[in-house]
Parts: C-alpha cells; structure tokens; sequence
C-alpha cells in the first residue's frame, strides 16, 4: 500500500481506494449492489483522484501532564479519553491534512444537481482522507521508531471526551490556513470540510496493542461506529 | 516627498521583509494578537522598521497582517481605529529616524475566513472589514496598500474593492501560490492577473508559501501575462519544523543571489516574506543594486477569467454557450418565474459538458426582479462550474450587482455606440473589469454598411479610451441581421468582420443564429454562416454549444486550421461515430423495436427503470406510456408504487442509499416529462403542500438535508429549501410568511444542536401550528424529544413518511 500511495501522489492515476469503507459511508450492510451503483462509485472515485489537492503538515511539541492537564505547549486541555490514549508519553505530533477545496466545489454541484453522486462523493471523500492519513501516520511512525520513540494512534478533537474547541489552537499551532489552507468557522467546523486534525503521543515506551479508530472514541451512540 | 508609482517607474524598489518571527524573538507570545503591539510596543515596531530602511528597504509593510474588525474589538481593549492608526504612526516614525526616503504600505492580510460558498463570509462583509482598515491607513499617512497572501481571488476581489472606495492610494496585491503555481482556491497566474488588472490594481505579484527559487518559474509565467509591475516576496526557502519552531531552509546570502536573479528576470519590487529578516534584505538589496530594471510592457491580450481559469479569446476560436436566457424559451420563462436555479445550473453543465468555454448569463424577464436573479443566478454558478461568464443585461443595476460579485474578469454584454450607453457602461467596465461586446449601433440604427459599422466601432473604442479602457478589453460585435429580411445581412457581417480584424487586429464576437432568423431548418444556416466567420476572422461566437452541427463546424475548423494539434481533440471527439454508424445501418429493426412493445411491457418498464434508477430509460418509458395513457393515471399507477416498493426496499435494509438515490432521479427525470406533457394541455399537478427544509445556523453540512429534499419533491411537496447555516429568525419567517405546515432541520455537529435547538423555541412562538422534523448525524429521538422537536427522524424515508401522515396522505 505504501508503494502505491506514493506512487499515486507522484503520478496520480488511481488511488489505492479501501472500497469497504466507502461502503460502510454509505451505510451498507450486506445489501446487493447492483452494477450501475458500482458503476457510479468508481465514476466518483475517478472524480475525486482528479479533484483532490492533498495536502498535510506536522509539527512535534513538549508533552506534560498534570492533574489531568494535558499541557502540549501549543494547547492545554483535559481528557480522559485522550490522556489514556498519551499515556506514558513526553512528546506531541500535532497533525493536520486536508483534501483541499476542490472536493467541496464537487460536492456543492452534484449537491444541487446529482444527490447520488454526492453522497457517494461524500463517503469516498472520507475515505481517501482516512487512507492518506494513515499512510502519513505510518511513515512518520517509522521515522520516529528510528530515533526510538513510539508513535500512538492519532486521536482527533470531537472524538470522545477530547473538546472540538482545541480545534482553535491547533490551527494556530499549525498555521493551518497558510500552510494547507485549512480555515475555521465560528462554529469549529473546518473548511474545506474534508480535512483532518489529529494529535499523536510520542513515547519512549512501546505500547502493543494499540486500539485505534472507533474503538478507541468514547461516544458509543455514534452512527458511524464501527 | 516622492510618488511611489513615480519611484516604481524609474527603479527596482526592495521591500522589507518577515514581521512575525522578529516579534516572537522579542517576546511576542503564540496567539496574542501581533497587531496589539503596534500600541503596547510601538519602540519594538519603530525599530524593526527601522532596520529594514537601513539595510536599504525602500518601503516598510505596517505591522497589520489580519488586523480587521473579526478580531479586533473594544471588548478586547484594542479597536481596529487605534490598531491600524499606531501601526502607520510607527511606520511614519521609523522612516523619520532612519532620515532615508521610505514609503509606508499599509499591510493587508486575508481575514483568516473563507468567503461564501466555500466558507462562511459574506462577500460585501469583507469588502466592509477591508475598507475600514484602507480607510483608517490612508488617513494616517500611508503611502500605499498592500494587499498580500491572498490565496483566494474571491478575498482579493474584496480587498481591492476595499482599498478602492475607501482611499485613492495605489494599491499592490500579492497572492499565495502553491509548488504547482496554483491558489489553494484553485486560480492560476492567469486568472489572477486578468482579474487584478480588470479592477485597475498598480502592481501585482506574489509572496509567501513558497522560496525564491520555487517562485522562479512562477514568476516567468507572470512576467509573460502581466502589464504592470510585478512584485515578489518570498519566505527564506521552504519550511521544516524543529521542536515546534519553523526554520526555512536558505540563508540570507543564497536568498540574496536568488533575489537578483529575480529582479534580472523583471520583477520589480522585490522583498521578503516568512523568515527574512534585515539581514537578508540588506543583502538582498546590495545583490540587486546594480541590476537595471526591465521596463514593463503592455502585453494588450484578451483574456476573461473565472476563478479558476483564465480565457483568451483571439487566439484560437472561442465558444460562448446561449443557452441560459430566457428569449423563446417557455421552459426556461417558467424556470425564472418558479426561481428554479437548478434548471439553470443544468444548463450550464451541459454546455460545458457540450464544450461550451464561457456561459452567456441572461436572466431578463419583464414580470421578475433581474437585478437580484442576475445577482444569485451569477454566484450559484461560479459556485459549481469553472468556466469564466457572460453578464448580458441591458440593466445597468443588474450588470453592476453581477460584475461586483464576479469572482473573476468576466465578459459583459452589451455595450453600444449610444452616449447613453457607453457612459453607463464604461465606468462599470473601469471599476471591475471586464471584457465588453460592443454592439455596432447607436442613434441612427444599425448602418446598413459595413463601413457605416466600422464608423460606429471606431466611436467606441476612442470613448473607451477615454475611460482608460484598452482596445484589448473591447470585442466588436459587427450585428447578425436575418438573412430572412435582409438578403445582404450575411454579407454586410463578414466584411465588417474581415475590416475590424485586418484594419485594426480587433477582436470580434457574434451572436451567431441570429442570421437563420425566420427560416426552417435553421441549423443549416446557422452552422454555414458560423464557418464562413471563422474563416473571416471570428474570435468568440455565442452558439448553442448542444447544437452537433454547429460543434462540428467548431472543432473541423481547429482542425482545418492547423490550431488542433494532430487533430487529436477533433479524433477524441468523433472517432467513434463512424463505428456507430455502421451498427445502426446493419440493423434497421432497431429504431421501430419500441414501437411494437406492449403496453403492459413498457409499465413494468417504468417502474423497473425507477427502481433500478435507470434515468434515460425510465424517460424513455414515459415517453413511450404517454402516447396511450394519462399523465396522472402513470403517476399514480406506475411511478408512486414504484418509489414506495424502493422506500420500503430502503427502510427495510434492501436498498441502500446511493441505490435511493438513483431511483428518486429517474423518477425525477420522468416526472419532468409528465410535468411538460401536462403543461402542454393546460393541467398541472398540484402540490401536495409546502415543507421547508433547513441546516441550521452554524452548520455548513447539508447533504442530508438534500437527500430530504430530493425524495420530498418526488412525493409531490414543494420544498422551500433555505440552504445551511441558516438563522433562526429567516426559518420562522419564511414559516409564518408562506404558512407551511411542516418545517424540517437539519445539524451535523454537537456544536450547532443548540442553534437547532434555538430555532424550535423561535418556530413554536412565531409560528405555533407548524410541525418540526428534525434529523442529523449526531441527533436520536430523546434528543429531539429533549429539544421539543415533534418528529425525529432517523433517515430521508423517515422524513417522507412524517410528510406523509402530517398532511394526510
């Protein structure tokens, strides 16, 4: 997959694509899917590849925790689910990415005109974003396992107890409009709207089973859960 | 004290450079506002200046990035008045202490907000929040606005609008470039250039995100396309992170020699941006003392851009798709009057799907209010399609609503050889640029000849120039009379044509069907006239770009004319038509197969291809069905049991939702086919009642809300839908204005549920009778329960089944 992903960033082409998560978007539970629904999926797929502008940005900051304050220099804040998820660590990857803004520009006029196309766009959209992440996520992993420390699984404001408001000051911390062009409405969300923000620990501790995705967000009753 | 357009005239001028780095150094903390030093430390700001001026700047930028009226407030301590007052105060300081010739540039940063539709700032708003600051600096003394790191043209529209009707300084604008040379809001050099021209900026050019050397090709590009000088400001090389700090990667010596090569290349004002400090500009400077400035050539092109692209129009022919304008078109008439933009809309895709390269706009009918349907009709479309637009209005209000929020340098059509008209249309012209069709014809008509046209011509490109309005941004459009009435009609056009280009190198454009006016089979007429004024030098032609015959004059003319490279789009296009052919002249059967079909065939046809969402056959059936049976009959017998067998389907786990989808747009293409066929003989289906639909304030997500949308019309409701992040009060007043029965809202995020929330309370007063369905990803029915909300609805079906029971079906 890492070979494919770079290759694909390089030369475009077709987007190693995870189709089973697209369709669990979708809400697909075992249905049937007939061939002109298939044919419109990878008509959406060949959309996007086109459209997207992926672009992410990274940087490491000092880690302490104090009576349950997470204080990452750029950020402090306090969360349960997030503190177990740091547990053990001194440092901070504050990560951001983004599919950039001509994804919105598609899901806006297949909105008006193609609701189809755009729920599919919408699910695909996701999950390419997830697939670029967690290739990013991985090569960084690698990177810090070198220099020995351990990477933990990226952990997003809004996921369990983790407050959306951080989004804040990691956009700050980031310069998340200048470098990837990631802006923040008054209300927390981001546009373009599919974009990314994550924080990863760094620890001089491996940690082996490491529970990640859904499993590791605390809000049980979320309809997207796994 | 010098004129900094007269010092851009006669040598290179150096900027300062970076700002915030050297306040971090000082002691600025992350995330306190920078602009709140210009009053707490003025000393630190005077000094900064002050080492720019002595390592040789010539202008220094005040410290006013982001300083605007979203972040600056009383409630803070700091108004933007006294901000933006300090900072040029510091400014004007540093050049006095430093006793060198320095102007001052008032800095102007982006908002740190995405304009509407990408974001959630309105386009007049921030065309207010920058002219508060222009306004404010230039009373103080600046010499100059900057407005710099745009990376999006809307904002940079907004921002030169400011500048403009708040002060008479000159202003600079330098945008934001990626490694591909492209805005993050997707322009490039071209559709940038041509927009900062059209609205009479004094220099452009580019800064930050990128290092001198990325910039370098970039820059070639922007020298090749721009007519005034070009700025360039780039970071100390590309940035890479170090325990939470930025470093870029060149020092100032290598940035220096970089800068050089920049200005030997044309550039003239040179600086830098992030992570430049004295020391790289005072190299920079001594690097580039030497260099004589190249001059800065009028490059007299013709281009019109959207925000996305830019069009040249005279270098190989240009198509101008027709199709959106209501004259002889009942369909479209309707579509105005029931404000129907998605009829609209898709008449713009499909032209650009057709190879349409700008879209005329015209949107005049005597009964609706044209200024304000100009106006949405012109930001829905650049909000979804990326070819650059025709404004084509007689309205003058109606054409300056739509070229102030044109997100580009657009065409506008018409202007005319009457006083009355070029007076009214040219300073439209001048303030927001534009390209304009100049019709030949004035207080005595349309001269019968071709030299009485040329006369005509002649008058309105030396008024234009009056205005300051160059030949290039002028196409003449030399008139198409009917051949019909007027046999010579044909004759008289061309010639006119031929002169204008062979005379003057003027560029021509021509509303081409007009000459088949009267006449059957007008396609016929209509694709010879349109080689014939190809061949005489036609630049743009407004066509039906849907029209095969006038496409295939269109690309066998490129080809013919050596400007379609190895034929290649000509074969893309039409390489597999003869195969086509062959299979259909093999099998004449085939065209009178569905003839024979029974009746009983083709109804389980209908529904079949509504279940599956098989568009153009589910068309194809109802075609086929309403030739022996009623409209209504097939609504209710046919499409109605077949949309509720797919909803059930849904509901029951069957189907899932893209395959919903589908179904309800089969139904809905079929639908429009029973909705004409009644027309035609004077019935209507009526409605079964009003809904409005809504994503609440704050929340910009509303793809469920449109899938709500697209099955309720397909039931047989009208939607009022008011779009997303809507206000509380425009929802209840819509609700007690068109006393609908059922109002339906949409929230993604725990963060706007109480907005939703808000709006409940709000309806329930107002507009007491009125039923709320609620839904949303982070919604459950004890939440809507706990909100008030009369119905939770878990999914689209859901909603259409709630409809259902409120208005009794």
């Amino acid at each position: 997959m890492a070979d494919v992903m770079e290759n694909w960033l390089k030369f475009g082409g077709e987007f190693p694509w995870n189709e089973r998560e697209i369709l669990r978007y979708l809400g697909h539970c075992g249905q049937e899917i007939p061939a002109n629904v298939e044919e419109r999926i990878k008509e959406c797929c060949r959309e996007l590849e086109q459209a997207v502008v992926i672009k992410a940005v990274w940087r490491e900051y000092p880690l302490t925790v104090r009576e349950h304050v997470l204080d990452m220099s750029c950020l402090q804040t306090s969360s349960k689910n997030l503190e177990r998820n740091l547990r053990d660590c001194e440092k901070i990857l504050i990560f951001g990415a983004t599919l950039g803004s001509r994804v919105d520009g598609l899901l806006r006029k297949y909105g008006r005109l193609q609701m189809s196309k755009a729920v599919i766009l919408q699910a695909a959209s996701v999950a390419m974003l997830e697939t670029f992440c967690d290739w990013q996520n991985e090569l960084l992993r690698k990177e810090y396992q070198e220099k020995g420390w351990y990477m933990r699984p990226r952990f997003s404001p809004g996921y369990g107890d983790f407050p959306l408001e951080c989004q804040r000051e990691i956009a700050v911390a980031l310069e998340l409009s200048k470098r990837i062009g990631v802006m923040l409405t008054d209300s927390l969300m981001m546009i373009p709207s599919k974009s990314v923000t994550a924080v990863m620990g760094l620890s001089q501790k491996p940690r082996f089973c490491s529970v990640q995705g859904c499993e590791a967000c605390g809000k049980k009753d979320c309809v997207y859960r796994r | 004290m010098m004129d900094i357009k007269k010092a851009m005239a006669e040598r290179i001028l150096f900027c300062d450079g970076g700002m915030g780095s050297l306040l971090q150094a000082r002691g600025l903390k992350p995330g306190e506002l920078p602009g709140t030093w210009n009053i707490t430390h003025p000393e630190v700001l005077v000094e900064i200046h002050q080492a720019y001026l002595e390592a040789g700047a010539d202008i220094v930028t005040t410290n006013t990035f982001g300083v605007d009226a979203l972040k600056y407030n009383e409630q803070l301590g700091f108004s933007v008045e006294e901000v933006v007052a300090a900072a040029v105060r510091n400014g004007r300081e540093a050049i006095r202490r430093s006793k060198r010739p320095g102007f001052v540039a008032l800095d102007i940063g982006p908002t740190g907000k995405l304009l509407k539709p990408l974001g959630d700032l309105d386009f007049e708003e921030a065309v207010q929040l920058f002219g508060q600051v222009a306004a404010i600096g230039a009373r103080e003394g600046a010499d100059v606005i900057l407005i710099e790191t745009m990376s999006d043209s809307y904002e940079a529209k907004a921002a030169v609008l400011g500048a403009k009707e708040n002060c008479d300084l000159p202003v600079f604008v330098t945008v934001t470039f990626d490694e591909r040379g492209k805005l993050l809001t997707g322009g490039n050099p071209a559709s940038v250039i041509a927009m900062l021209e059209g609205l009479g900026v004094d220099a452009l050019g580019m800064n930050c995100g990128l290092g001198p050397l990325q910039m370098k090709d970039i820059l070639k590009e922007v020298l090749e396309l721009a007519s005034i000088p070009v700025i360039v400001n780039p970071n100390a090389g590309l940035p890479r992170s170090e325990n939470g700090q930025t470093v870029y990667d060149i020092d100032p010596e290598e940035f220096a020699v970089l800068m050089a090569e920049i200005a030997g290349m044309g550039a003239r004002i040179v600086g830098g941006c992030c992570g430049t400090t004295p020391e790289h500009i005072r190299r920079m400077a001594e690097h580039c003392r030497d260099i004589y400035p190249l001059p800065v050539s009028k490059k007299a092109r013709t281009v019109i851009s959207s925000f996305a692209q830019a069009v040249e129009i005279g270098r190989d022919p240009v198509v101008i798709g027709e199709r959106i304008n209501p004259t002889g078109k009942i369909k479209f008439k309707q579509a105005l009057r029931e404000h129907n933009l998605e009829y609209i809309l898709r008449e713009g895709v499909t032209q650009q799907e057709h190879g349409a390269h700008v879209l005329d706009v015209n949107v005049g009918l005597p009964e609706i209010d044209e200024p304000a349907m100009m106006e949405e009709v012109v930001k829905e479309l650049q909000s979804i399609i990326e070819l650059p637009l025709q404004i084509d209005t007689s309205d003058l209000t109606a054409m300056e609503r739509a070229l102030r929020v044109y997100n580009g340098k657009p065409l506008i059509n018409s202007v005319n050889g009457k006083e009355e008209s070029m007076h009214g249309v040219f300073p439209l012209v001048k303030k927001y640029g534009g390209v304009v069709v100049a019709l030949v014809l004035d207080e005595d008509g349309i001269p019968e000849s071709a030299e009485g046209r040329m006369k005509v011509a002649e008058k309105i490109y030396r008024t234009a120039a009056g205005y300051g309005i160059g030949a290039q941004d002028i196409l003449i459009d030399a008139l198409c009379m009917t051949i019909s009435s007027d046999s010579r009609g044909a004759i008289t056009t061309l010639e006119t044509v031929r002169r204008v280009k062979e005379e003057w190198q003027g560029k021509t454009i021509l509303g081409v069907s007009n000459i088949s006016f009267g006449l059957p089979v007008r396609e016929n007429v209509n694709a010879a006239f349109f080689a014939m004024a190809l061949q005489s030098g036609l630049d743009a032609a407004i066509i039906n770009p849907n029209s095969d015959a006038m496409m295939r004059v269109y690309h066998s003319y490129r080809a013919l004319m050596a400007l379609d490279d190895r034929c290649q789009d000509y074969i893309r296009i039409y390489a597999g038509e003869d195969a086509k052919r062959k299979t259909v002249a093999k099998s004449p059967a085939m065209d009178s197969a569905p003839e024979q079909k029974e009746p009983e065939k083709a109804i389980s046809e209908l529904g079949m291809s509504i279940e599956r969402g098989l568009k153009e056959q589910a068309a194809g059936a109802v075609k086929e069905l309403l030739k022996t049976r009623d409209a209504m009959e097939l609504i209710h017998c046919e499409m109605i049991p077949a949309l509720d067998r797919v909803g059930k389907g849904f509901e029951a786990g069957i189907i899932f939702l893209p395959q919903l989808l589908m179904s309800a747009e089969a139904a809905k293409a079929a639908f429009e086919i029973l909705r004409e066929s009644m027309q035609a003989v004077g019935s209507e289906q009526e409605k079964k009642g009003t809904i409005v639909l809504a994503t609440v304030k704050g929340d910009i997500h509303d793809i469920g809300k449109n899938i709500v949308k697209v099955l309720l019309e397909n039931y047989g409701y009208e939607v009022l839908d008011l779009g997303k992040d809507v206000p509380p009060e425009k929802i209840a007043e819509i609700a007690v204005e068109r006393k609908v029965k059922l109002v339906g809202l949409s929230a993604l995020m725990t963060t706007t549920v109480p907005s939703m929330e808000k709006t409940i309370r709000l309806l329930r007063k107002e507009a007491s009778w009125t039923k709320i369905m609620v839904g949303g990803a982070v919604l459950t029915k004890e939440y809507a329960d706990s909100m008030g909300a009369d119905q939770y609805c878990r999914d689209a079906m859901a909603s259409v089944n709630y409809a259902e029971e409120v208005f009794g079906h």
